[in-house]
Formats: C-alpha cells, structure tokens, sequence
C-alpha cells in the first residue's frame, strides 16, 4: 500500500507530462461549476472547449492548455482561485466568470496582474465605467444590454402600464434600471423585488394580477426563472399578458420548462437560430457534441476562444508582450456567432441585441425564435466614463 | 388593497405553510424523539423530487410518482440510517451537524454528477394545470391540491400519533427511551421507522413541489433553512407544534412579500419603500423566531409532558 500510492503519482505526473510540455499557452478558465448556477459556468466552458477543439487544441496556431477553475459562486474563493491562476499556474490568460459578484472581487487582482482578460458571462457596470481596464475584454454584455433592449421593445409596443420584478440584489436592481433607461411613454406600475434564490413567488404574482399591468419584466436567472415561469403558467397569467425576460428563459433553463415557456419573450444577443454562417456551423457541433441546444452563455464562451484565437494568431502566439497582445486584442477580427462584433473602448461588445420569443424549432423542439432587433449594434451607457481611449 | 387580494395572500401563505409541515413534521419528529439534528433532510426532499420527476417522465402517471417518491425516500431513509446515522444518535449535535452537512454536499454532488447541472421537467397533472377563479383572482388549482395534501396528512399523522400503538411507542420514546427500551421494544427500529417515515413526509413534499418549484441541485436548502426556523418556532419534537409553526411561518413569509411592500408605499417615500420592503420582508419570519426565542424559547406549542 505504501508504495502504490507514490508510484500511482509518479505515473499520472508522467502521463500530465507530455500535454504540459506541448501547451505554449496557459489559459486559466474560472466559472461557476456547483451550486444550483452550475449549467451557466458549464456551458461557458462547453462552448469556449468546443473552439479548442475544432481547432485541434490550438488557438492561433498555438498549442493551448486550459486550467479549470469552480469559483462556487463565492467571491472569495474567487479571488484565491485567481492568485492561484496567476502566480501557481502562471497562466498567460484568464477567461470565464459566471456571476458579477465573483467578477467584480477578482477584477482587482486581474488588472493589476497585467494578464488579459476576456470574460464570457459577467459584464457589470462598473467595469464598464469607471473601474474600466485595459486588460479586460468582454464577449458576452454589459450586463444592463439584455434589459435595455427589452426596455426599448416595450417602448415600441406602446405599452402603458409595466410592471418590473426581480431579485432584490445589485444585478437585478442593474437590470430594472436597464430596462427603465429605454422604457418611454409609459409607466412603471410597480416594482416588485423577490429575495435572492426564493423559491416561491405566490406572494408575487398575486401583486401581478392587482397591478394589472400591459405586460410585465422579468429577471429571474436559473432556477428561479423555471420557478417563476413554472408557476406564472399555472396562475393562467403565462398566455395573458407579454411576458418579457432576462436570463429566464434561455438554453439552461428550458429544457426543465418545455412548452410550458411558449410564448415568453428574451432579451439576448444570440440565439440558436441567428442565421449567420457561423451561427449555423456552431450550433449543428455544439449539437452533435453535447446532444443538447447550447445556450447563449455556450455561445459566448464560444465567441471568448474565437477572441483569443484571433489575438494570438496575430501576435504569433505569444503573450510576453503584454501590449502588442493587448493591440491585438481590441482588433480582433474573427466571425463571431452573434453576426457583427466589435470590442468598445471599454472592452465591452457592440453588438446587436434582439428580443426572442420561446416557440417550437424545425424539429419542434422547445427554443428561441428571434423576432426582433430593437436596438442594433448597441453599446453600453457606461463607456463614456471610462478614460480608455 | 382589496379584501380578494388579501384573502389570495392568505391562501398563498397557507399552502407554504402546509408545504412547510410536511417538511418539519419529519424534523421535528427525529429531533424529539432520537435527539438527532438531520441537515439532510432537505436533501431527502432534493431525492423525492428527482425521483417523481423521473418517474413522471417514464410512466406520465402523478399518482405512480408520488407513490414511488415516497416509498424510494422511506427506503433511502432506512439504508442512510443503517449505514451511519444510528451511530450518530449518541453522539452531540455538532458531530451531527458536520456528518450530515456532509451528506448535504455529497447528495448535491451526487445528483449533479447524475442527472447534469440543469434542472429536471415536471409539470402539473392535466386535471390540476388551470388555475380557478376565487373573487376575481386566478388561483392554481394545483396549489388547492397541496393545501389538501398537506392538511390530510396533518390529520393522518395526529391519528397515527395519537391513536395507534405505534404512535403510542413514539411518543413513550420522546419522554423517555431508555424505559422503552427496557420494556422489550427494540427503540433501534423504532427510531429507524421514525427516520424513515419522516424521509418519507420530505420526500412526498419534494414530489409535490415538482410541478411548482425547479428540479435541481441544491434545492432542498432554501426550505431546510425555512424548516429549521418552523421547528424553532412551533417547538421542538412537537406535531402540533409543526403544524402551527409552518402555517405561522409561511402566512407570515408570503404577506411580508406579498402586502408589507404595499403598506411602506402608503407611508414611506417610493425610493425608501422599494429599499426597506424587500429588505424586510426577507428578515421577516427570522425576526419571528428571534422574538419567540427570546420569549418562549420552547416554542409557541411545545411539547407537554405529562
């Protein structure tokens, strides 16, 4: 027994060796891979491991290794994970993070580290502003957009009466604000703020049916939205009234609520069915990989190592020079699978964002059907405070 | 705010509550009984969800996956207690607290390695998926199904406690067990039947919030926390206790969202009505137990030793 153990590590030292020794770059991927949040850092990585894969594990010609990190949504944890990145690893670039509050603990020691840093789900509005960094690059949103574009869709209907719920913390404050910075000619009935994580909104929707509104927003990320959802339909409120959302609905959650979700509106950026070329071959391997429609954390995750692709195939696969890296970053061309895609000075996207609506695909599975864009290529309202030029 | 719009909040509130009990009836009744504190019995409820989900998908019958919820988690509950648990009866709460916080860690894991970090489908039974109208407000009819639920097993558990020989054992083992067990019965399967039959109450409660609630990880201990506090406040090892205690609970949860919101925007500013109504509503029910422990720290219906 005392001897097995050192052999059986020296043999999977030996069998770690030869991939660590072929990686030319480190890429450290922090997420949320536990807890009831899971699905989202888990596709994050799907997509961003599927680039890596059609790509023969190389990412601008370079062979790359990616680090694997689970954040548990704890900001803490966050933190060590990332020193841990940085200084044991030594990882040349750092990708990922789930949630905001993970983002905005870990900013600090990424910016500072001078390492590059493009995330794939958090986008929160500090570091969109003031707190902005040039290290930093965003392939998902600022995390007001997915709001505002369900604030402008309201506008265009000329809804009178809206009626806005989310959970009480700063992302779903962040979104009532988004959508009511878009929201004209109408007004805002009530605002109903739930507890973070609450599983019952009985409470909720009864002030929904005394409110009355024209049509109502939502922010209810994970399971919380299936709950929400879930119990909206069996009010009979589902079918009658506009239901517009934010991280509700989307790839993770509606395989638990299938056609029980008909009808409800997303805010997003993508969807599966996007009619770009690039759109189109990412879903059909995402597809045939993971059997399951990928969700629009995959599809940023995917964007994320298309990003990276781009950068270090121009800089030859190299990232000593922090600022030629950093160059290649923000020019970074490469066929996003939102369609058009620019970094901003501040290193969030400008990107259209569209309004989906959950109904039957070709294969009459339950997904997302893009049946607006009311706000094309939109930047974020927080880049005129960040000094980056 | 209308009287129809109170009466909802109330019905909402009652079936949380009833929802609740079926949850701390099974607690209470472990810690009265073994002096065991059990974390994972939100767990227990995780497994009875999965387990009328996925049978629900199989077979499409509700009654076939309630039924397999509850006897798969009475079941699990007799093999998690043979396989460690009873060791834990003797031993102080902290050992209890750590062993079965662990087994909260480890079922989660269990079930994400499982059955995938998304959550599971389960919708109501077609003859429970409308809602119904009650004074201008839609009411789910499916909620009107756990309220009975939980009221017929509120009255099947007092029969069973009150008027049955077994019930007789379990209430001779709360006062005193080591009499019990000196007079011939063997209290290790008697508190194993416990064990196993309040599983099974958690599992039949994780069954039943399936078409409301999503099936996932990690859900079991939003309600566990929730549970704790009924226990608290309706008095430890007590079924009446329980009863009161969840209906106190969930009325008193569900109007602090649903109506304290309401009432601050009659008298506060909209900026200090929207700041301060959620904050307290959320402290709501744990201001309640701080006040019955500061007051009745045995609980509002503790149990009477005669």
């Amino acid at each position: 027994m005392n001897i097995r153990i050192p052999r059986a590590i020296a043999i999977a030292a030996l069998a770690a060796l030869p991939a660590a020794a072929q990686a030319d770059v480190k890429i450290g991927f922090l997420g949320t891979f536990s807890g009831p949040a899971a699905a989202l850092g888990q596709d994050q990585y799907d997509g961003f491991m599927l680039a890596v894969e059609q790509n023969g594990g190389k990412l601008g010609g370079t062979a790359v290794q990616v680090v694997k990190e689970d954040d548990q949504l704890k900001p803490d944890l966050g933190v060590q994970l990332v020193q841990k990145l940085l200084e044991k690893d030594k990882v040349d670039l750092v990708t990922g993070v789930t949630f905001s509050n993970v983002m905005m603990a870990v900013a600090k020691p990424l910016a500072e580290s001078g390492v590059l840093f493009v995330g794939s789900n958090a986008g929160p509005a500090p570091l969109a502003g003031k707190q902005c960094s040039a290290n930093f690059f965003f392939t998902s949103f600022q995390n007001d957009n997915q709001a505002e574009v369900l604030g402008q869709y309201a506008t265009d209907r000329k809804y009178a009466k809206m009626m806005l719920l989310a959970p009480n913390y700063q992302s779903g404050r962040d979104q009532v604000a988004g959508f009511k910075r878009f929201f004209k000619g109408g007004t805002v009935v009530a605002e109903v703020y739930a507890q973070l994580n609450q599983p019952d909104f009985s409470a909720e929707i009864a002030q929904i049916q005394a409110a009355q509104p024209d049509a109502i927003f939502a922010f209810f990320p994970g399971g919380m939205g299936v709950n929400f959802v879930k119990q909206m339909n069996q009010a009979g409120l589902l079918h009658k009234l506009p239901v517009l959302t934010v991280s509700t609905v989307d790839g993770t959650t509606l395989p638990a609520l299938k056609d029980t979700a008909l009808g409800v509106l997303a805010g997003a950026a993508w969807g599966p069915d996007l009619p770009n070329a690039a759109n189109k071959a990412f879903v059909a391997a995402f597809e045939q990989k993971h059997k399951r429609i990928p969700s629009q954390y995959a599809a940023q995750g995917y964007n994320a190592a298309l990003a990276i692709n781009s950068a270090l195939a121009k800089t030859g696969g190299s990232t000593a020079d922090k600022a030629a890296t950093r160059a290649a970053m923000r020019s970074a061309g490469f066929n996003a699978v939102v369609g058009g895609f620019k970094f901003n000075t501040n290193g969030f996207p400008i990107q259209d964002q569209h309004v989906f609506e959950v109904a039957k695909d070709a294969q009459g599975r339950v997904s997302l059907k893009t049946i607006a864009t009311p706000l094309p290529a939109l930047r974020d309202a927080y880049v005129g405070e960040c000094p980056l030029k | 705010m209308s009287p129809a719009f109170l009466l909802t909040q109330v019905l909402n509130g009652v079936q949380f509550g009833l929802l609740l009990f079926l949850m701390a009836a099974g607690l209470t009744l472990v810690f009265g009984i073994m002096n065991f504190v059990n974390l994972a019995h939100g767990s227990l409820y995780m497994v009875g969800a999965y387990v009328a989900a996925l049978t629900y998908g199989r077979t499409g019958s509700f009654a076939l996956a309630l039924v397999a919820a509850v006897v798969g988690v009475f079941v699990l509950g007799i093999v998690l207690d043979r396989l460690g648990f009873a060791a834990l009866h003797r031993r102080d709460h902290l050992d209890q607290v750590l062993a079965t916080f662990g087994v909260v860690l480890f079922a989660n894991e269990a079930m994400r390695m499982l059955f995938g970090s998304a959550p599971l489908y389960m919708d109501a039974p077609a003859a429970l998926s409308q809602p119904v109208v009650i004074a201008g407000f839609n009411y789910p009819a499916y909620r009107g199904a756990i309220i009975v639920a939980g009221l017929l097993v509120a009255v099947g558990l007092h029969l069973l406690i009150e008027r049955t020989r077994l019930g007789m054992l379990i209430r001779a083992g709360a006062s005193n067990r080591d009499m019990v067990s000196a007079l011939g019965v063997n209290v290790g399967w008697l508190a194993r039947l416990v064990f196993a039959l309040g599983a099974a109450l958690a599992g039949f409660a994780g069954a039943m919030v399936g078409p409301i609630l999503s099936i996932q990880p990690g859900m079991g201990e939003p309600v566990l926390i929730l549970t704790l506090v009924v226990i608290v406040v309706g008095g430890i090892g007590s079924i009446r206790g329980a009863l009161f205690g969840a209906l106190i609970v969930g009325i008193v949860d569900t109007l602090g969202r649903g109506v304290l919101p309401g009432l601050l925007h009659l008298v506060l500013s909209p900026s200090l009505a929207s700041a301060a109504g959620p904050a307290l509503a959320s402290v709501g029910v744990y201001l309640l137990m701080a006040a019955v422990l500061a007051f009745k720290p045995d609980g509002l219906f503790p149990v009477r030793h005669s």
